[in-house]
């Protein structure tokens, strides 16, 4: 996610020599703070401030006798040995790493087909697909809940009419499968959508070259398209990082219709939410908050990391 | 300036087109195993909302009598809609403007604030810009919710919780709509334009506004439509925001009857109610995405592949 910067204003309009020069380049300047401005006002507010206090926060306890006490890195301590902490990471990384292939996968096959134009009523099917990504999290899994019910859900009623008995994704065991399912399905079509997007605006030129071998549309693919669009790609694994990592909504409203198989500790941003709202433990719940953010922006680090070094390699080796 | 107006409103939706490539070989082979097998995984991504439209025209006894992806049991959606909206007196209502309000304010202060960086960033050199873009990119991994907690306590001192601001304000950063602004305005406003609207004596802020905001016009509606959803769909933050169910969106509000009607136990009247509130929340997006999907798509193209 690197652009080089826009060469633009170097040339300032000339008549009137230098001094002229410099006074416009400074008008220009001011004009780019002041465009600037707003944008990082609320940047600072918003994400610089919250980000120092909950590190603030999370460096005090909150005692009975005396309140707040300044008790260093206690509370991260306790978050690194805290099984509900590290149980819920350990399910949100999971997920990560079952779910987000999938999902992906699908979004790329998706945007290649779509893209060969091959198939009748490509529109109409793009459309479709992505129109889950309208639909709030919230109406996904309340959605998705009845339909796994095991009641008047259709899934249930179809399995038990073909005679495989009642299946139940609502137990401990395939909880986490079925919110898999539910994220898959809100968006597989939006991450089609940023992937479609990139392969409508690959040139003309680098198809020319396939066209003349014959290669076919499985070569053309693998070995134009998909690097074409690697950085799109990329875009899409890192909002899939952050998305799966901070699972919220879907939890917290399963736990409504399944609290046997959600505990209050099932994704750590739940966790971090029962803690800081029901225990009234604020401090805590920032440790937690902050934690979870650099194990985001860790592994997304990492990621970035090892795509820019998988593209050194190939530079060197061509 | 009359050269430059008629040359900025050719849209780039139209300039799309004639780039599109390869009409040169393929003549449009379509494939009869490829379009089946997509339009068996498209019934994958509508089933469920087929489900909910047929859902809601149920009352709660056929809903749990009768076959869930077909109709039966009497049509009973003017009557769902009715209790809907005259459920605590009228409260659904309320809840759906409360989200609309929400989400175009904050889309729209998103959008400006975010098209006015990006321009920024894309069309002057000043020190310090390697600096703040490399900032604002980090902040688009810095995950929204992590932060939600601090805002809320800062908000709770300033006696802003509990009010429209405290949903609205939080969503008015959007990085990656800077972003993908940058590389949109980069490539959508030439430097000369705005070197001939110097020329011609035009202020900086002028030339935004007269030709920088007429050649973003599709970057616009993308990151507009980015920060709609995005605040449209949002639960979190107006969960942990908000006491008064009068100020409630639909999302929390929906949650709200969710758990109650799971909680009735007996009750189960409000069931169809659900279902009812969940197929009308979701038509507004759904019809504003099939309207307006011309634009975020050329507006995405630029963004994706520069990455």
């Amino acid at each position: 996610m690197t652009h080089s910067p826009a060469l633009s204003d170097e040339r300032a309009p000339q008549p009137s020599g230098e001094r002229h020069v410099n006074s416009a380049i400074r008008k220009q300047r001011l004009a780019a703070y002041l465009f600037l401005l707003p944008f990082f006002v609320v940047f600072v507010a918003m994400l610089v401030v919250p980000l120092a206090y909950a590190g603030y926060l999370s460096l005090f306890e909150s005692k009975l006798i005396g309140g707040e006490v300044f008790a260093g890195f206690a509370n991260y301590g306790r978050a690194l040995t805290d099984p509900a902490f590290l149980g819920g990471l350990g399910r949100v990384a999971l997920f990560f790493i079952v779910q987000v292939p999938i999902m992906l996968g699908l979004a790329l096959f998706f945007a290649l087909a779509l893209d060969t134009a091959r198939a009748h009523g490509s529109k109409a099917i793009r459309m479709l697909i992505y129109m889950p990504y309208a639909v709030p999290a919230v109406v996904a899994t309340l959605m998705w809940g009845y339909l796994y019910g095991p009641d008047f859900g259709p899934i249930a009623q179809i399995a038990r009419a073909v005679g495989f008995g009642t299946p139940d994704f609502l137990s401990p065991g395939s909880i986490l499968g079925s919110m898999m399912n539910i994220v898959t399905w809100e968006f597989v079509g939006y991450n089609m959508i940023i992937m479609y997007a990139a392969l409508r605006s690959i040139p003309a030129e680098m198809y020319e070259a396939a066209e003349i071998d014959g290669a076919g549309q499985f070569r053309l693919a693998w070995s134009v398209k998909i690097p074409a669009i690697r950085p799109a790609i990329l875009l899409t694994v890192i909002f899939s990082i952050i998305g799966s990592f901070q699972l919220f909504a879907e939890p917290s409203l399963l736990n409504t219709i399944a609290p046997d198989a959600i505990s209050n500790s099932f994704t750590p941003n739940y966790y971090a939410y029962n803690l800081a709202f029901i225990n009234q433990e604020l401090n805590y719940a920032a440790a937690i908050a902050f934690l979870l953010g650099i194990v985001i922006a860790v592994v997304s680090y990492v990621v970035q990391l090892g795509e820019e070094r998988r593209e050194r390699r190939e530079m060197r080796m061509s | 300036m009359t050269a430059l107006d008629t040359a900025s409103t050719t849209s780039d939706v139209t300039t799309e087109a004639p780039r599109r490539r390869r009409s040169f070989s393929r003549e449009r082979q379509r494939s009869i195993p490829l379009t089946i097998l997509l339009w068996i995984c498209v019934l994958y991504f509508v089933l469920p909302i087929w489900w909910l439209f047929v859902s809601s025209t149920k009352d709660n006894s056929s809903l749990f009598a009768t076959f869930g992806l077909w109709f039966g049991g009497g049509f009973s959606l003017w009557d769902n809609l009715e209790t809907l909206f005259t459920v605590r007196d009228g409260i659904f209502l309320r809840w759906m403007v409360n989200t609309l309000v929400y989400s175009v304010s904050a889309a729209v202060g998103a959008t400006l604030l975010a098209t006015m960086a990006g321009y920024a960033f894309a069309k002057y050199n000043f020190p310090g810009k390697k600096l703040l873009f490399s900032a604002t990119l980090g902040a688009v991994m810095i995950p929204l919710t992590a932060l939600a907690l601090p805002t809320y306590l800062i908000f709770s001192q300033a006696g802003l919780t509990d009010t429209p601001w405290a949903v609205i304000i939080p969503s008015l950063v959007s990085p990656f709509g800077v972003y993908l602004m940058r590389v949109y305005a980069a490539d959508a406003i030439d430097d000369s334009l705005v070197e001939a609207a110097r020329v011609d004596g035009a202020g900086e802020f002028r030339i935004f506004a007269q030709v920088g905001l007429r050649l973003l016009g599709p970057g616009l509606v993308t990151v507009f439509l980015f920060s709609l959803v995005a605040t449209w769909n949002n639960y979190f933050l107006p969960l942990i925001m908000l006491n008064s169910s009068d100020l409630y969106p639909i999302t929390v509000g929906l949650a709200q009857l969710q758990s109650a009607a799971s909680a009735g136990g007996g009750s189960q009247a409000l069931f169809s109610t659900v279902i009812t509130g969940s197929f009308v929340s979701i038509l507004p997006l759904v019809v504003a995405f099939l309207f307006l999907q011309r634009y975020w798509q050329s507006g995405l193209a630029s963004g994706g592949v520069k990455g």
